[in-house]
């Protein structure tokens, strides 16, 4: 895991030079060097699901950095508070409420996304990346950092979320968000891409690209 | 009310509409755990029953507690605490009357409160507007379908292990692009029948 670092000396804020660096580190880990995604493998189900269009995806990635800023937060806040042994029920109980804030609120403002969306925003309960950053990261950390570390997780996720998006909504229909990107005159929109398999097949190489760019340390992992 | 009968959701959950390979549920516990038939028919069974039976519990907990009462928009952290406190006590019921069966499912089971198809069935079951007949056929249908899926990916993980795979694509990519093909096979059902 990459969080090996000894809690810092200041406990609750993120100021001072030690914690900002540490913030900085948090931000990189979370987006790059240990993307919840594309390295931890954590969370497919949903960007699977909902990458079928760019603009899904982005609602998704939105509502994944709203819930775990707002999950860490709360986790961290009170950690001092929470008993060990019933700290995972806690912290469901805080993750799906930030859930079902974020599901009301699509559904009294955007109700033609939380259609699109079904079920999947429900799932980010059980969404891996949210529960491992509230109890790898969020349980023995202040609240400012667990705030970096939630926002560096959800952008993380919401990037290669919105990476997936764009190509397989681009080769699927020929078009993104609207704009035609590849004519119809000499470009046959692949069908399959927008479909279950084109999900599969998107991720896999998604995950293969970063394995290459990280180079050999990665193979270890499996 | 939708008039499908219950039969029919039940294969269209296991072939056409499977649960893992047409809605993505459940992708992170397959890709973690098909590395062996045997330990993904025990997780298998495990997700099948668990599954059942949550349906049915959030189905009456769901129009007789929480629509009555107006309080629906409480669905997610109800039924998230209904799956975690009915694994909860299947684990210690089995452990208490079976260690054969509890050493065969009991390591699966903490695992089962975190897959996202057991509360994604339940989640379906509201959109979709099943009856309780309909729900437990649904239910079951998506455990045995899911069942399926992580069983044939196994036995072809297990083949695998010795073709020479390029290095980047190794472990989870090769996974989710041999899933893909197995999405692409379980397309070809879809002519059969359909669910919404």
């Amino acid at each position: 895991m990459a969080n090996k670092q000894q809690p810092s000396n200041c406990s609750s804020c993120g100021s001072g030079g030690m914690c900002q660096g540490r913030g900085l580190v948090t931000l990189k880990d979370g987006v790059w060097s240990n993307n919840p995604l594309a390295i931890q493998i954590l969370g497919i189900c949903s960007a699977l699901a909902v990458t079928n269009r760019l603009e899904n995806s982005l609602v998704m990635g939105a509502a994944l950095v709203f819930v775990c800023v707002g999950s860490n937060l709360f986790v961290s806040l009170l950690r001092k508070v929470t008993p060990h042994r019933i700290r995972m029920i806690a912290e469901v109980a805080i993750i799906a409420t930030f859930v079902i804030i974020f599901d009301q609120f699509l559904k009294a403002f955007y109700w033609d996304m939380s259609k699109q969306l079904g079920p999947y925003v429900g799932l980010i309960i059980t969404n891996c990346i949210i529960m491992g950053r509230a109890e790898a990261f969020a349980l023995r950390n202040p609240p400012l950092l667990s705030i970096v570390d939630g926002v560096a997780n959800g952008i993380g996720y919401a990037v290669v979320l919105a990476l997936i998006g764009f190509f397989r909504e681009l080769l699927g229909t020929g078009a993104v968000m609207g704009y035609v990107l590849l004519d119809g005159a000499w470009y046959e929109p692949n069908q399959l891409m927008i479909l279950a398999p084109g999900a599969f097949f998107a991720m896999g190489i998604i995950v293969a690209v970063f394995n290459a760019l990280k180079g050999p340390d990665v193979e270890g992992k499996r | 009310m939708n008039e499908t009968s219950a039969l029919v959701i039940l294969f269209a959950a296991v072939f056409t509409n499977n649960i893992l390979l047409s809605n993505f549920l459940g992708v992170c516990s397959f890709i973690a755990c098909s590395g062996q038939i045997r330990t993904a028919l025990g997780l298998g069974t495990a997700v099948t029953f668990v599954m059942t039976m949550t349906t049915m519990l959030n189905f009456v907990i769901y129009h007789f507690v929480l629509m009555p009462l107006g309080l629906d928009h409480l669905t997610f952290i109800v039924f998230i605490a209904v799956i975690a406190a009915f694994v909860q006590f299947v684990e210690m019921f089995v452990e208490r009357f079976s260690p054969r069966l509890y050493f065969a499912l009991g390591i699966f089971l903490p695992l089962i409160t975190v897959n996202c198809a057991i509360l994604g069935a339940s989640l379906f079951m509201i959109i979709r507007d099943y009856s309780f007949v309909q729900s437990v056929g649904f239910g079951w249908g998506g455990g045995l379908g899911w069942t399926l899926a992580i069983v044939l990916m196994a036995g072809l993980r297990q083949k695998m292990r010795y073709s020479n795979i390029p290095e980047p694509f190794k472990g989870v990519p090769i996974a989710m692009i041999v899933t893909g093909v197995l999405a692409m096979v379980f397309m070809g059902f879809a002519g059969m029948m359909s669910i919404q």
